[in-house]
Order: structure tokens, then C-alpha cells, then sequence
């Protein structure tokens, strides 16, 4: 199928190779009509097919026995007991964001929350780690400011609290920001709904927002291609988001739910009714029949492959019984949204869609789901990677550590983020019980005696240095963030943000990273519950740093009921360390290597996997005994220890014998504070390191700082940066 | 006391104000936006949220919901009334409150623990608290800033109708610092009959130490005892 002249092949400028081609071809037995290309261009992109990646995602160890629904539904799901259950999803939206920020950003929040109560379940809580670059530039500003503007307008008006986040600040981002987003959703064992869609002669029914020509194509051209210069002609692709028809679509389907009137329910994201259709009829081993002159329009004159391929926000596919269909119509016109038969489940497995009509698609359902090519795409160690690895810092011999702290907690990336999350409503529902601000937030349960908390992490510059163990000392810097919180790590999703996975060094990086993400999640026994690909993050022929992203659920039963915090140090406490030594390789990717040396090179030291784990236990544990306990990471002992210093308000002395203890890395460490409580034995080495008292940040002979000089530089850093 | 809960679409902390009034002893009902009647209720709360989406004027359209008539006639009958934070741009919207709530100073949204002073007790919102108590209490919003022409505020000022304002944590009042903005630093007020009040902060979501604050207890305990005070 080609069209005149000198043009590109249809199927080319829809994103598909000719191999690709061929393949429908072969499916169908005939050339595809328009809409049926349309169809298989964006089920089959990258973004929704997951082709580059699925044969490796499969090393994730993905069974616990807690664990009810994992990878492939729309978001993972784990039991807390007692009938409760979590659903757990992570997505991205790096282009559209960085095409059109606030949209983008409003609507990744919009998708996320579709995702999990598609599941059945309410969602109860957001988070959004993001990467820019540098914020001299006017356009990185720009693109926080509008982000984080776009998340808060979603967020807070759909009415689902957003509770926090990370951020980062590199140059690869300047020009491919990372905007991930992650829900969580609560929901009782027999409100669990799937996708599949059974029973033939059951009807399909579109509810919420009218289809427009808004978000044509997004999948496959934003998500699944590189950027050249002029993305601004890609603008059209980014769809709108309406929080006020999310929130009527939130609250109707949960109330269809409550009826038990959904067999089985979709949502309209990337590649929309295409996707649902052919994924609620493909779990289901069934077909379906779909008349696109059912569905609500915009603009009355759109072709069958734009509204099949358009990503207007704010749409679920109900797959109901047709005695039900009037009691359904009935709870969408009681929450105001529009609701229109569109379709009937069928049995053959054929997927037919007519329009004005006639048949304008009529494909095998699974040929466009389990159908979708999967490649095994060449990797090979980028070329200079040795040369990083030699690279080391040039560290001093002697630091004033008291001025490198205040140099430190002036970066935008560790200064305080309450610019950030105090745009966001992180109270709604009355579930948070340790809120934004600490290493991870803590969220209860009402009525029962269960908590959750909730951490993302990630590191790109480290990940850069050597994917597989930055990757494992970001799992095990999550699971700390929620071991820190009284809780055990229980599941982890995953957001996999790559440059182009056609080159064999993306694709090196890839594999290593799901290694080093496989082998800490073994060693702590946490399923991978679900996750998400982002590639083609590249722009200009540039990648950016491997960055993946981890969101570690921790649960506990019961809950402390007094759980640690940051500001909860009192004169006379003793400060404890535990874990490892600092050592040089600690200094690979630190805070310290790029604010003070502008440096990023060198290797850091293998994963110790067993200490890994034991190190968690004994952050759990340690969490039921000491009122502050405290992961150390970016900006490492220094300004893991102010924060503390900083939140309670009280000076803070610490006996080091080597300046590099301070500002080392090194992973698998945390902090300890408490008036009279004793490690818990155990293999994890422990040392006390100083007090609490007075009202300096001292150093000893490295020198000190004024509590309040350092809060007041920590406080301003990040709207400095932004004014 | 039985009390209605207001529910459009788009509220978004009806099921906060409830789970408080609840632990209170009180009988709360969700009451969706389109009911015409209130009968046997004692009371009414609208809570916080985006009704109707607020994407005209916040509260613009709420005003027209069919329950607003309802509550226009409880409140005409000295029944309390209490409109938190979007609650209060719709009374204001609906010409029971004075005034009107426009963006915050830094035009970004606020979501934090601030610091309200109690003004005084005579009102449906502070008749159980202690005049000049500091309360901490979380603000969320992005319109809490209230205005009113001069001499609107100033008949809100001599009519003793301002019950709380913002101040700081040792209860002074400084306008520089007030969180959005807002006119003399007002972060509450009431009618002429002091049975109809607004405020921007969320009472509710200080109703348990687990969450940081129990001080917005003393203003819902307030509205619950205010019908014996007012019949």
C-alpha cells in the first residue's frame, strides 16, 4: 500500500517498518484497509507492544504469595489481609510533557489514576518523580514550573492527593525530561475487576468524555520515536486533560463496581479504542463487533482510523450484561458522563468495526495484542565505558565539610522541595500519616490497624556509571526509604526510561539494569508486580542516562504508632550509623563528585546482595526503636544528618575521623537516633558517631555550621534557582 | 444533630467531613447536589472540592445547583451552615457570605499546617472554642484569598463577623505573612446572624493527632453544639 509520488509508505509515516508491514499482511491475508494499519501501527509501537523489551522483562522475579494480580493487567496488585487489597501502577509521559508541560504532565496523572480503578479500586494516593535539566536554562525552568503546575491542576481538582515524588537535575534531561507518575489504589478482594471481556452476546459500553481529535497518534509518534528539532509540529499529539470528568468517571465507575454490574472494564489511554477493544476481546479469548457511529464525537466529520486512534483523556470501555445496560446508563446520568453502547462481545476472536456502515477493520483481536512482534534487539557495552570506569574523582585530602554541606544543600535537586509538594493537596482522604518531605510517606488504612508506605527512586547519573548496580542501589535505596517507616518492603513497579533501544549500547543498558533491578528484588524476596518502558527517550541523537525509576510499596500490620520521623531528635539522643563503611567508589555519581568537583566518572562498588538484605531488616527493625531513623543517600552522612538537624530544630555533633565518611555514597547505609535504644543484633556493623545537642552542625575538626544559617540556605535553595 | 453532607460533582472531601463529624458522635449524610429537599436535617456542611469543576469562577455554578435553595432557606431559618474552603466559595458565590475568594498572592496552590487565631465565640463556628486560641490547621487551596470591597469589609469588621485569622504560631496577626493574601488576613467569617460561616482551612483534616493536628476538633465540635445555642 503506497500512496503517489515520492511520499513515504502509509504504514512508515504511521511509525512501521516494512518488516512490520509484511507481517499484518500475512496476518490479514490481504493488504489492510486504512483503519486496520491505524490499528496495528499503534498496538504494535513500542509503547504498546513493549517488542524491544518483553524478553527481558521476563527475568523480573514476579510470584510472592501475597501477590493477586501481576504484570500485564493495568496495575499490579497485592493482598494486605482481611480482605483489602493494593493496586500499585507506574507510567511516563516524558514526551508529551516535554512537548506541552502542564498537558502533559495533567494528563499522565489522569492516565495513571484510570489505570488503577480500572482494577476496581479507589485510588488514594499519587506520586511523581521527574527530571529536568539544569535550571539555569530558562526552558528547564519553564518546564518544572509547567509541570509541576500541570500535576497540581490534575491532581488536586480530580481529588486524589498527590504524595510526593523525586527530582533531579542532569543536562541529558534538557532536552528529554522525565515526567513518571505512580498510583495507588485501595480496594476490597470483591471489588477486583480484570479487563477481560467474557460472555458473548455482553455489550461494550464507552463511558466519560466524547471522542476528539486531540492525543491522534500519541503512542506511536510521542512515545515511540526519537525527537528532532521542531517538536513543537508534535504539539496536536499531546492530548487535554478534564480532572472534573475524571473525577464523575472515578466516581460512577466505582459505583457501577459496588452494583456488580462490570463484567469486565478498559481504559482509553495510548492508541484508545483500538487498544481497549482489542484488549478487553483478546484477555477474554474473545471478538468483538464495534459500530464507531455509536460513539460521542467532537467533531462530527472524523475518519474510522482517528477515532479509533484518537487518545482523548477521560474514557472507560464497561463490558456489561445486557439486562444490566439500563441500571448502567442510569449510574452514568446520576454522575453526569456520557454513556454509549458501542459494541457486543462476540465469540471467533474477530475484532469488526464498522463506520458509516460499512466494515472498516475486521482483524484477529489477539494479532494486535499477543500478535505484536517481539525483537531481540543487539546489545554490546558502549565503546567508552572502560574509560568512565578509570575515570575516578581526584579527591582532596582535607575538606572544609561545613561550607561543602552549605555548597550542597544549595543544589535545587537537595535543598527543601516544598515548593514542589505544597502545589500539591497531600492530606485528602485523612490517610497520611508521615507526609512529603521524609524518605518515604506513610499512609494508614482508616478502621484498620495496616499502614502503607510508599517511596520512588531513581539515580541517572549512577545508573550511567554501571546500570546493574545502580539499578540494585536504587531498590535498595527505596526499600530503606520504607523500611525507614516501620514497614517491609512488599512489591515493587518499575518505570523503565531509556534513549533508543535500536542502538546495541541503550540496549546494553537495558539488560544489565533489569539484572542489577532482578537481583536485589530476589534477595529481598519483593515481587515486580508491574512496570513500564519508556524508549526513544533521545533527542538530537543523544540519549539521556539509563533512568529507572522504582516505586517500592512497604506494608505493615500493625502499624507503629509512632513511626520515625525526621524531626523528632532531642538534645542528649546518640546518632547511630549502620552499614558499610565509606569507601572512594563511593564517591562515583555522589552529590559531592558533581555540586563540588563537576565530575561524573568512575564505578561504584558492587552490590553486596546479602548485606542488602540485612541491612533492610535492620532499618525495619531499628524503626520500631528509635524515633528518628534515616536512609543515607544523595549528599550522603552531611546532609542525611542536617535534615535531620534542620526538621528538629536542634544541633547535631559528629566524631569522624575521614572527611569522606561525610559525603561518600556508599550505599546500603542509614542513620539512627534515639535516646537510650541499642542496634538490634544481627550481621549489619553499627557505630555511634555522635549526639544530639547544642545548635551547630559540627564536624569536629572538619569544621561547623549554624542550625538555622544551614535551614536558610537548604530552604531557599530551590526557588533561587527558579527566580 | 443530623447534619447534611453537600455533595457536587467534583466535591472531593465529603467523605473527610463525614469520617470527622462521625467521630464526633454526629449523624452525617452524603446529600447529592441535585436533591430539592433537606428535611430532617439540622444542619448542613458544604466541604471542599472543585464543584462543577470550578473552571468558571470557583463556585459559579454550584450556586445554581438545585440543594442551594434548600440551604438558602435553612439558612434563612438559623439553621448553621458551614462551608469549608470550596464550601466557602460557594456561600460567598451565593450571596450568603460577603465577599469573594480570588488567587492566592504567589498564584500557586498552598497546601500546608497553617496557624488561625479564634477571633471570638459568637458564632456557629466558635461557640466551643476559646477566643484567642491558635489553632494549626491545614490550608488547600489555590483561591483562598478574600476580598470585598471597603466597605463590605469593613461592615464584616464592625459587625464582629471574622472568627478566625491567620497569624502566627504565637497568634500574631501580620498581614506580610498571611499564607495567600487575604484581606486583614481573614481566614473565617460569618453572617449578620452568625449561624452561616466560611473558612478556607480544613477543620477536618485536623481531627486526629495520627495526622499532625487535632486542633480543627474544637471548630466541628463548635458547629455540632451550635443548634441547642441557636434554637
Amino acid at each position: 500500500m503506497t500512496t503517489a509520488g515520492p511520499a513515504e509508505p502509509a504504514h512508515r509515516v504511521l511509525g512501521m517498518t516494512d518488516d512490520e508491514y509484511d507481517a499484518v499482511v500475512e496476518i490479514l491475508g490481504r493488504d489492510p484497509r486504512p483503519a486496520e494499519l491505524a490499528m496495528y501501527s499503534v498496538m504494535w509501537s513500542e509503547h504498546c507492544s513493549y517488542k524491544s523489551s518483553r524478553v527481558h522483562l521476563r527475568r523480573f522475579p514476579t510470584d510472592a504469595a501475597w501477590v493477586v494480580v501481576g504484570p500485564g493487567e493495568n496495575a499490579g496488585v497485592v493482598d494486605l489481609g482481611d480482605g483489602w487489597l493494593a493496586a500499585l501502577r507506574i507510567e511516563s509521559h516524558n514526551h508529551p510533557s516535554f512537548v506541552e508541560p502542564y498537558q502533559g504532565a495533567a494528563t499522565g496523572v489522569g492516565g495513571i489514576l484510570r489505570d488503577v480503578f480500572t482494577m476496581g479500586a479507589r485510588p488514594i494516593a499519587v506520586w511523581d518523580p521527574l527530571r529536568f535539566g539544569p535550571l539555569d536554562d530558562a526552558r528547564n525552568r519553564y518546564l518544572l514550573g509547567g509541570v509541576v503546575s500541570g500535576i497540581a491542576g490534575y491532581g488536586n481538582a480530580v481529588g486524589v492527593p498527590t504524595l510526593g515524588g523525586e527530582v533531579e537535575f542532569a543536562e541529558p534531561y534538557s532536552a528529554n525530561p522525565l515526567v513518571n507518575v505512580m498510583a495507588l489504589g485501595l480496594l476490597r478482594r470483591d471489588e477486583l475487576v480484570l479487563s477481560a471481556a467474557s460472555g458473548a452476546g455482553n455489550l461494550a459500553v464507552l463511558l466519560g468524555a466524547a471522542t476528539g481529535r486531540d492525543g491522534i497518534g500519541g503512542a506511536s509518534i510521542l512515545a515511540s520515536a526519537s525527537f528532532e528539532d521542531g517538536s513543537d509540529g508534535k504539539r496536536p499529539s499531546v492530548q487535554i486533560g478534564d480532572p472534573f470528568e475524571e473525577k464523575r468517571l472515578i466516581e460512577a465507575c466505582l459505583d457501577l463496581y459496588d452494583r456488580g454490574l462490570v463484567v469486565g472494564i478498559q481504559d482509553l489511554g495510548a492508541a484508545g479504542i483500538s487498544c481497549a477493544t482489542a484488549e478487553c476481546a483478546a484477555a477474554g479469548g474473545m471478538g468483538m463487533e464495534v459500530d464507531l457511529d455509536a460513539i460521542p464525537l467532537r467533531e462530527p466529520d472524523m475518519a474510522a482510523a482517528e477515532i479509533l486512534m484518537s487518545e482523548s483523556q477521560e474514557r472507560m470501555l464497561a463490558i456489561v450484561q445486557p439486562d444490566d445496560l439500563p441500571e448502567v446508563l442510569a449510574v452514568a446520568e446520576k454522575w453526569e458522563i456520557e454513556a454509549a453502547r458501542i459494541g457486543t462481545v462476540t465469540t471467533g476472536g474477530m475484532l469488526t468495526v464498522r463506520h458509516g456502515g460499512n466494515v472498516v477493520a475486521e482483524v484477529p483481536a489477539a494479532s494486535l495484542t499477543d500478535g505484536a512482534p517481539m525483537y531481540r534487539r543487539p546489545a554490546a557495552r558502549p565503546a567508552g565505558q572502560e574509560g568512565v570506569w578509570s575515570d575516578t574523582a581526584d579527591l582532596p585530602d582535607d575538606v572544609d565539610a561545613a561550607a561543602t554541606l552549605l555548597r550542597l544543600l544549595d543544589d535545587p535537586a537537595l535543598g527543601d522541595r516544598s515548593w514542589i509538594y505544597e502545589q500539591y493537596d497531600h492530606m485528602l482522604f485523612l490517610n497520611t500519616l508521615v507526609a512529603p518531605g521524609h524518605d518515604a510517606a506513610l499512609l494508614r488504612i482508616k478502621g484498620t490497624d495496616k499502614a502503607l508506605a510508599v517511596s520512588v527512586d531513581g539515580n541517572g547519573r549512577l545508573c550511567h556509571l554501571d546500570p546493574r548496580c545502580g539499578a540494585a542501589a536504587i531498590v535498595y535505596e527505596a526499600a530503606l526509604n520504607v523500611a525507614v517507616t516501620g514497614t517491609r518492603p512488599f512489591a515493587v513497579v518499575d518505570n523503565l526510561n531509556f534513549g533508543n533501544p535500536e542502538k546495541p549500547e541503550v540496549m546494553w543498558q537495558f539488560i544489565e539494569t533489569v539484572e542489577g533491578m532482578s537481583l536485589a528484588c530476589e534477595s529481598l524476596g519483593v515481587p515486580v508486580i508491574g512496570g513500564n518502558v519508556s524508549f526513544y527517550n533521545e533527542t538530537g541523537g543523544a540519549d539521556i542516562y539509563p533512568t529507572p525509576v522504582v516505586g517500592m510499596l512497604g506494608f505493615s500490620e500493625p502499624a507503629l504508632a509512632a513511626p520515625p520521623r525526621l524531626d523528632r531528635a532531642v538534645p542528649g539522643m546518640s546518632v547511630w550509623l549502620a552499614g558499610p563503611a565509606a569507601t572512594e567508589a563511593g564517591f562515583a555519581a555522589s552529590a559531592y563528585s558533581r555540586i563540588v568537583l563537576d565530575h561524573l566518572g568512575g564505578r561504584p562498588d558492587p552490590i553486596d546482595h546479602a548485606l542488602g538484605r540485612a541491612v533492610v531488616a535492620a532499618a525495619e527493625q531499628a524503626a520500631g526503636l528509635f524515633p528518628v531513623v534515616h536512609d543515607v543517600s544523595s549528599g550522603g552522612l552531611a546532609v542525611a544528618v542536617a535534615e535531620i538537624a534542620m526538621a528538629s530544630g536542634v544541633g547535631i555533633a559528629l566524631d569522624v575521623d575521614d572527611w569522606r565518611e561525610l559525603f561518600a555514597e556508599t550505599p546500603l547505609r542509614f542513620v539512627a537516633i534515639g535516646l537510650d535504644a541499642a542496634p538490634p543484633p544481627g550481621a549489619v556493623p553499627w557505630r555511634k558517631i555522635g549526639t544530639i545537642g547544642g545548635d551547630r552542625i559540627d564536624f569536629g575538626r572538619y569544621g561547623s555550621v549554624d542550625v538555622t544559617e544551614a535551614a536558610a540556605v537548604w530552604r531557599s535553595a530551590l526557588r533561587r534557582h527558579l527566580s | 444533630m443530623k447534619v447534611a453532607v453537600a455533595v457536587f460533582p467534583g466535591t472531593n472531601c465529603e467523605h473527610d467531613v463525614t469520617h470527622a463529624l462521625a467521630g464526633l458522635g454526629a449523624t452525617a449524610d452524603l446529600v447529592w447536589h441535585r436533591e430539592m429537599s433537606l428535611a430532617g436535617y439540622d444542619g448542613v456542611v458544604i466541604p471542599g472540592g472543585f464543584a462543577h469543576g470550578d473552571y468558571l469562577r470557583t463556585g459559579a455554578i454550584a450556586r445554581f445547583s438545585p440543594i442551594m435553595t434548600e440551604i438558602g432557606a435553612m439558612a434563612a431559618a438559623g439553621a448553621p451552615v458551614l462551608g469549608i474552603c470550596n464550601g466557602f466559595q460557594v456561600l460567598c458565590e451565593a450571596g450568603l457570605l460577603p465577599g469573594a475568594l480570588i488567587a492566592n498572592r504567589e498564584l500557586a496552590f498552598i497546601c500546608r499546617h497553617v496557624h488561625i487565631r479564634v477571633e471570638h465565640a459568637d458564632s456557629v463556628l466558635t461557640c466551643d472554642a476559646e477566643p484567642g486560641t491558635v489553632l494549626r490547621i491545614p490550608l488547600n487551596s489555590y483561591e483562598g484569598n478574600w476580598v470585598a470591597p471597603a466597605d463590605h469589609v469593613a461592615e464584616v469588621e464592625d459587625g464582629h463577623r471574622v472568627v478566625l485569622r491567620y497569624c502566627d504560631a504565637a497568634g500574631n496577626v501580620d498581614h506580610a505573612s498571611s499564607p495567600n493574601g487575604s484581606t486583614n488576613s481573614i481566614a473565617g467569617l460569618v453572617n449578620d446572624a452568625g449561624n452561616v460561616a466560611g473558612l478556607m482551612p480544613h477543620p477536618e483534616r485536623a481531627s486526629d493527632p495520627a495526622l499532625g493536628s487535632a486542633d480543627g476538633l474544637a471548630l466541628l465540635r463548635s458547629f455540632l453544639a451550635a443548634v441547642p445555642a441557636l434554637s
